[in-house]
């Protein structure tokens, strides 16, 4: 199978854009927000600011990409380590924080926003983003939605279940697989022999696209063909988008243990955020100046919204009784006033 | 004597078994060249090389499924979970399946095979990766439950867990695996269904389980310096359970208290009160006490989740204020 790419490494166009300059540059500010975004989260986590982190450095153009596909309406399910799409398709850096910070109101994007909070047990929420966008046929409104997950992902019964029952249905589902070649120590080769995950799609009946991941044109591309095909009817679609983590699993894992250093030196030359800059650089679209003008915006708002966060009223015992049900069971308010009141004489 | 700790006891009481049989194999997602997220497994990849220990794509059914699968062919499989909360992943395999088969072969067909976890909170690990989950295991005839509480008992329990004919579920708790102690060299084999009694004591008893023995202990220390003699039991294993220690010391000191990690309803210390309810009721002086987490699942933040938990306070104050 073809991986699809508009860009090439060096910042050459081999095939048409599916978006003028004006556009890429908003894509290209959105990746280096998004990576800003994650080198502070690791920062934090070191720090002790932050539990346990997953970082998505070298996957800004798959989220980014993907998610600026998307109108503001639409569904998204994904993962830990998409907070760039979340961010992208309108979830607050405030609530990335704060589910971060262990506050279970981070999970809760804004009513506007249509985000599904981070699936952490891997695989579970592919079926999610079937349901939502299966209720929007049901419905007869004309919201589509995608889900991210991982290579790994796939080897879940959950990822049978949900192809299928999004085929047999034709849901309007996106399922973008972000093949980052790792699910933490196991290779992509050691995780399934299909040559490809985007073949997959075929046993399902549905259209499969592997796709340069690293290249945030080509992702845009098809998954805006994904998008308006399931929009119109035309069902659900399963897109690879070939990629890299740069990075550690999460900020409690060390890649060296099992992936050779070669082999992230040799990825870190496909750089998402380096091919574009170079194809506006090309263009005579880029300059030091704006570049720095644009990360020093981004750095303020993000120091911003990690004071907001910081400086929230600590998610509290008594929030953790009233989320449990629409009306607290008796024996839970039972519950609660006694531990508050173990809390007020400890 | 050296200095084992709780997470390197997971990996000597499997190797001590895989070296003694070979039929036992080892499975699960990053233990083989990893060693396991938790570094549980170190070692045993390179000690007994890649056709002994597996590193599976991310398919807990088929973890489970297969161990089953090669259990009843000749093979004596542990299978890693990672977190125990992924038992809910393949629980029609475990419940329905693992569970079942003796009983529904007429006894004819044995699956010694063993299913491991990492369990429990106070990791921050939010409320899908802390799970205390051993209820729900003993909530189901034909599973054996193991939840050790010391490196020791891990060495010896996991030995017994790969040596015993039936499935055997070991919870593994992710806030112990730093702790140490002294283990002897040599082999060690535990016996299921044999509870410890880490301190004598003769005012009350206090029955806890892994992560909650320490915290007991603790209670029963500063219990001490006010004058009351608590008798702590680390029950380790909730099948079988040793209700043989539980009611002799219960019938001497007339109390009881569990202490338990999990939330409150149907949790394992309801199913010890009411044993010791129907078998000793005429020896209590006072009411049983259970202190549990709520009926929540764990908070994520740090200091909630601390809140939740019972800790050694609560567990004093369940002790003096029915006294
Ligand atoms: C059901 C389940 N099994 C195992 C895990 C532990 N786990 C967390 S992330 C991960 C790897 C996932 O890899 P992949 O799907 O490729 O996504 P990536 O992390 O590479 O983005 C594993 C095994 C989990 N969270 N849930």
């Amino acid at each position: 199978m073809e991986q699809r790419c508009i860009l090439d490494p060096e910042g050459n166009l081999i095939s048409e854009a599916p978006v003028g300059l004006d556009e890429t540059e908003r894509l290209f500010d959105a990746m280096l927000t998004a990576r800003l975004y994650d080198r502070k989260c690791s920062a934090m986590q070191r720090q002790g600011r932050l539990a346990t982190y997953a970082p998505y450095e070298g996957q800004e153009a798959a989220q980014i990409g993907s998610a600026a596909a998307l109108r503001p309406g639409d569904w998204m399910a994904g993962t830990y380590r998409d907070a760039a799409a979340m961010w992208m398709h309108g979830y607050p850096f405030v609530n990335l924080l704060l589910f971060r910070m262990g506050d279970e109101r981070g999970g809760c994007p804004p009513e506007d926003v249509f985000i599904l909070p981070p699936s952490i047990t891997v695989g579970g929420h592919m079926i999610h983003a079937v349901g939502l966008a299966w209720a929007s046929l049901i419905k007869g409104d004309d919201r589509v939605a995608i889900t991210y997950f991982g290579d790994g992902a796939t080897s879940e019964g959950d990822f049978h279940e949900a192809m299928n029952f999004a085929a047999v249905y034709e849901t309007p589902t996106i399922f973008v697989c972000q093949n980052n070649q790792y699910a933490i120590s196991m290779s992509r080769e050691g995780q399934t022999r299909s040559a490809t995950i985007a073949g997959k799609a075929d046993a399902y009946g549905m259209p499969g696209v592997l796709v340069d991941g690293n290249d945030v044109l080509a992702m845009l591309a098809v998954t805006t063909e994904a998008v308006d095909r399931a929009r119109s009817g035309g069902g659900p679609t399963l897109i690879e988008a070939f990629t890299y983590r740069a990075g550690p699993h999460t900020t409690t894992d060390d890649p060296l243990r099992y992936r050779p250093a070669e082999e992230v030196d040799e990825w870190s030359h496909r750089d998402p955020i380096v091919r574009v800059r170079r194809y506006l650089q090309h263009n005579g679209r880029w300059d030091h100046d704006r570049e720095q003008t644009v990360l020093d915006g981004v750095a303020a708002a993000i120091e911003a919204a990690v004071a907001e966060a910081e400086a929230t009223d600590p998610y509290t015992a008594i929030e953790v009784f009233e989320a449990m049900y629409a009306e607290p069971t008796p024996v839970l308010k039972a519950q609660r006033d006694a531990l508050l009141r173990d809390q007020g004489s400890a | 004597m050296a200095q084992l700790t709780y997470r390197a006891a997971v990996a000597r009481g499997i190797a001590q078994e895989m070296e003694r049989d070979e039929r036992v194999v080892l499975l699960g997602e990053d233990v083989a060249k990893a060693g396991g997220v938790f570094k549980t497994t170190e070692g045993l990849y390179d000690r007994f090389g890649p056709t002994r220990v597996f590193d599976t794509p991310i398919s807990e059914q088929a973890i489970t499924g297969a161990v089953m699968g090669a259990a009843m062919n000749g093979l004596i499989p542990i299978g890693e979970l990672m977190f125990s909360d992924f038992l809910a992943v393949c629980w029609d395999i475990v419940a329905n399946q693992i569970a079942k088969t003796r009983y529904m072969t007429d006894g004819q067909i044995s699956l010694p095979l063993v299913l491991r976890c990492a369990n429990g909170g106070g990791t921050r690990f939010g409320g899908q990766h802390s799970q205390s989950l051993e209820n729900w295991a003993m909530a189901v005839p034909g599973l054996k439950v193991l939840a050790p509480s010391t490196p020791f008992d891990m060495v010896g329990l996991m030995a017994a867990a790969i040596r015993d004919p039936d499935p055997v579920v070991v919870f593994e708790h992710k806030k112990l695996f730093a702790t140490k102690q002294d283990v002897p060299e040599g082999e060690i084999v535990e016996r299921l269904g044999v509870a410890t009694v880490p301190r004598r004591g003769s005012d009350v008893t206090i029955v806890a389980l892994a992560a909650m023995v320490p915290v007991a202990l603790e209670a029963a220390e500063t219990l001490a310096e006010q004058g009351v003699s608590a008798e702590v039991i680390d029950l380790r294993s909730l099948v079988p359970l040793d209700t043989a220690t539980l009611l002799e010391s219960v019938t001497r000191t007339g109390r009881l208290i569990t202490v338990e990690e999990n939330p409150r309803l149907c949790g394992w210390g309801a199913e010890i009160s009411s044993i010791v309810a129907e078998e000793a009721m005429w020896d209590l002086d006072g009411p049983i006490v259970r202190v549990t987490t709520p009926h929540i699942p764990l908070p994520a933040a740090a200091e909630i989740e601390d809140l939740a938990i019972p800790s050694a306070d609560q567990v004093v104050a369940a002790v003096l204020t029915t006294a």
